[in-house]
């Protein structure tokens, strides 16, 4: 029953690996970033060996724990990410629960996160070479660690999807998890911050992890290594009776969930309320942007690219060094980010979209819509996010030429996506799947698509650029007005020409496009 | 319910089918889904289209619609080519796909207000003939509700108001009564036995041959992307049942000797 559960994961794998070349050689790219990583984790563990042990001791414990922490947090984030095993799934089928269990968690371990922290945990053993004990302990306990991680991750997804039943708390979820995320990168910092600062802090912070389950089995090792057998066995035993208890758990949530199938409880509501519908013109474009931005703020996924927004200030004002650097450049970013944000529209609609072909709906009010559907939130933000940096560092000189820049960034960039999205479909997040699901084998089209799009971008508002540095170099105000003369006449012109082209494609191919995104599902 | 409207098409005189289906075909990689299907649905007939799953019912039907390019063939609908003026033969057509996703972030309110605003309509008559549909398909109650939230049939149900809504001259659906309760399955041919007697045309694909036998006074038998039999259900059927006629037609009975194993005593 085990390697049925395990033949069947690898079936799916290679059954949905085997639907197009695109997404092939995005696995392949993929798991070559993979071993790219996995490779540096394990030179750097064999060259830790030389290192003395309290050193040896500090990173393994420190990096160690992240692991396990990654292994818990990252199913939350991404509700559904791996459910090709979903417990759900198996609910008609008599499987022993302890089989199942058994099944559950080796399927975990098939697939690059699990076969990268494996290999890691078996390459720490080679850094604990120089003390053969150690060495033992530290293949016994790295076995256990990586147990521990699938449990864990096991156990947070059921509980989750337990308490998924209903849709708005999955909408949610998976946006509100997510966002400890976006802020990694100046946690990271903070941490790092704190190495180089007090070179004890690491040292102590391996101290408090090391008596926590997270980095327990990390420790234990390092214990033998320097004599004191002892505690190394009171915190292998931490480690362990977290194993078991996880286990004990997760079976206990798994036969709950396996009885308990989810139930959507939906209060029935009454008419009268057409939102967006009521107040645009009443238009086959007024419509497309009606129902455009209804899902802007209902569709999670749509949902998702605007919670990430203002962090996106808070990221640029810690990374970039305080308010002056990257910081007065917060308008254009945003810009580009939320023009490109509607360059895969369509794949979004996924078949939905044949509301659009067999209403005969013309490219140009498809086009004109979705652009107008953005450009009504995303002009008043980024307009704000342009002035509001520079007033806060006073160099409300500059207000013309970020303006020019960001303005122009914006219309041409939407003008682009209208172009792109009508010629190009990719694998994205099915509608009501996560907005951070990535699609089994990220397709290698859609990278290609936005590598190629961005520089299209830059190349079109090279003109706004070269007036930008021309004000930045010599100083002129004269430069910084036409900057944003040219941001305004260009981008109103490329945005227009974008719609054009965009609708003429769309009239041609529409069909082709539906074909297209049914392949996506 | 709307009267179908009468759109003055020069080119609809009184003899022009309300859909000609002459010579579609569509292949797959390998699979030849749709083999040269010729079909006429004269005006005012409420047509069925039968055949066992994978026939090509669907693929047809959305070749016929405007949403899957044929690789040969022509589909009139009044006189009107749809792939040469798409724009034109939509306007006549009201289509209930089957098999794809909705607009399901909307209420079902908004996606009825939607699909009547994208075929141009102006907001007064939608809101009126939204409110109208609601009703008479029992929704009304559920009219604020997220589709995503709505049940199979619901679902189906509020795909066919977007249908009807711009009260098209003939009406595609694909597969209209499948998880329909049988009391919104009443209603819903009560609608559409009205729409036909006012003019309109019907045609439906189904499995349901005991429905299609009461329902449609046309039928056509399709199987493997050929058509096998077309004609008024009467002629089709002979003395048979249409069951047994479709049965014989298309063959693949087995008889249950295979699973003996499966008998309890």
């Amino acid at each position: 029953m085990v390697a049925h559960l395990l033949r069947l994961k690898l079936l799916l794998l290679r059954n949905s690996l085997r639907r197009s070349t695109a997404q092939l050689i995005g696995v392949i790219l993929g798991g070559l970033y993979g071993l790219g990583i996995l490779s540096f984790l394990v030179v750097g563990l064999v060259f830790l060996g030389s290192a003395d042990v309290e050193l040896i001791r500090t990173v393994l414990v420190i990096g160690g724990s992240a692991a396990v922490l990654g292994w818990i947090i990252i199913p939350i984030a991404a509700t559904g990410i791996d459910m090709t095993l979903d417990p759900a799934r198996f609910v008609t089928f008599a499987i022993p629960m302890r089989q199942l269990l058994t099944g559950l968690v080796l399927g975990g371990l098939l697939g690059v996160p699990g076969v990268v922290t494996l290999i890691a945990a078996l390459a720490q053993v080679t850094t604990w070479i120089r003390y053969p004990a150690a060495a033992l302990a530290a293949l016994v306990c790295g076995l256990v660690a990586v147990l521990l991680c699938v449990v864990a991750s096991r156990l947070v997804t059921t509980a989750v999807s337990s308490m998924t039943g209903s849709r708005r708390f999955k909408d949610v979820n998976g946006i509100v998890a997510f966002i400890p995320l976006i802020f990694l990168g100046p946690i990271v910092g903070g941490v790092t911050a704190g190495f180089q600062n007090s070179p004890g802090f690491a040292a102590s912070l391996a101290d408090v992890l090391a008596w926590t389950p997270l980095g327990a089995l990390w420790a234990a090792p390092a214990d033998i290594a320097a004599g004191n057998p002892a505690l190394a066995a009171v915190r292998f035993l931490i480690g362990a009776l977290t194993l078991v208890l996880f286990l004990v758990l997760w079976s206990r949530t798994l036969s709950h969930a396996l009885v308990t199938p989810p139930y959507n409880a939906v209060a029935k509501r009454a008419g009268g309320k057409i939102g967006w519908f009521g107040r645009f013109p009443a238009t086959p474009a007024g419509a497309v942007a009606a129902r455009a931005l209804t899902y802007w703020f209902r569709d999670p996924r749509y949902f998702a690219s605007l919670v990430v927004i203002p962090f996106l200030a808070v990221l640029l004002y810690f990374s970039g060094g305080g308010s002056d650097g990257a910081f007065a450049f917060l308008g254009p970013a945003t810009a580009f980010l939320l023009a490109w944000s509607i360059a895969a529209d369509i794949s979004y609609d996924n078949t939905a979209f044949s509301l659009h072909v067999s209403t005969g709906v013309t490219g140009r009010d498809d086009r004109l819509g979705r652009a107008a559907a953005l450009l009504v939130f995303a002009l008043p933000v980024t307009l704000v996010f342009t002035v509001l940096p520079l007033l806060l560092t006073g160099r409300t000189e500059d207000l013309p030429v970020m303006l020019g820049l960001a303005i122009g960034v914006l219309l041409t960039g939407a003008g682009l996506s209208s172009v792109v999205s009508a010629r190009y479909t990719y694998n994205v997040p099915l509608p009501g799947e996560s907005a951070f699901k990535t699609p089994p084998g990220t397709s290698f089209t859609m990278f290609a698509v936005q590598m190629v799009g961005w520089l299209v971008t830059v190349l079109l508002v090279l003109p706004e650029i070269t007036l930008a540095i021309v004000y930045f170099v010599t100083g002129r105000a004269v430069f910084g007005w036409l900057t944003l003369l040219a941001g305004v006449v260009l981008g109103v012109i490329l945005l227009v020409v974008g719609i054009r082209t965009g609708g003429r494609w769309y009239d041609r191919r529409a069909p082709e496009l539906l074909l297209s995104v049914s392949a996506n599902r | 319910m709307p009267p179908p409207s009468d759109a003055n098409d020069a080119q609809a005189g009184p003899g022009t089918a309300a859909l000609s289906i002459r010579g579609l075909a569509k292949r797959f990689g390998e699979k030849i889904a749709v083999n040269g299907v010729h079909l006429e649905v004269p005006p005012g007939s409420f047509y069925g289209l039968v055949g066992p799953n994978g026939a090509g019912k669907t693929t047809t039907l959305s070749m016929a619609t405007g949403l899957l390019r044929p690789d040969f063939g022509q589909a009139l609908v009044h006189g009107v080519d749809v792939w040469a003026r798409p724009l034109e033969a939509k306007k006549l057509m009201g289509i209930l796909p089957d098999g794809v996703r909705l607009f399901d972030r909307l209420t079902g309110e908004q996606l009825v207000t939607y699909a009547g605003l994208l075929r141009g309509m102006d907001r007064e008559t939608v809101v009126e003939r939204t409110r109208d549909l609601l009703r008479a398909l029992d929704l009304t109650n559920d009219a604020g509700t997220l589709v995503v939230d709505y049940s199979a049939g619901m679902t189906k149900k509020i795909a066919l108001a977007s249908a009807l809504i711009h009260a098209p001259r003939l009406l595609v659906l694909d597969e209209p009564f499948e998880s329909v309760d049988p009391v919104s399955a009443a209603n819903i041919r009560d609608i559409l036995g009205g729409y036909v007697q006012s003019g309109g045309s019907v045609i439906v694909s189904s499995h349901v041959m005991d429905l299609v036998q009461r329902m449609c006074d046309h039928v056509a038998v399709i199987a493997a992307g050929t058509v096998l039999a077309a004609g008024t259900v009467d002629e089709v059927r002979g003395d048979a049942t249409l069951e047994d006629r479709f049965v014989e037609l298309v063959g693949g009975r087995t008889t249950s000797e295979g699973l003996s194993w499966l008998r309890t005593s």
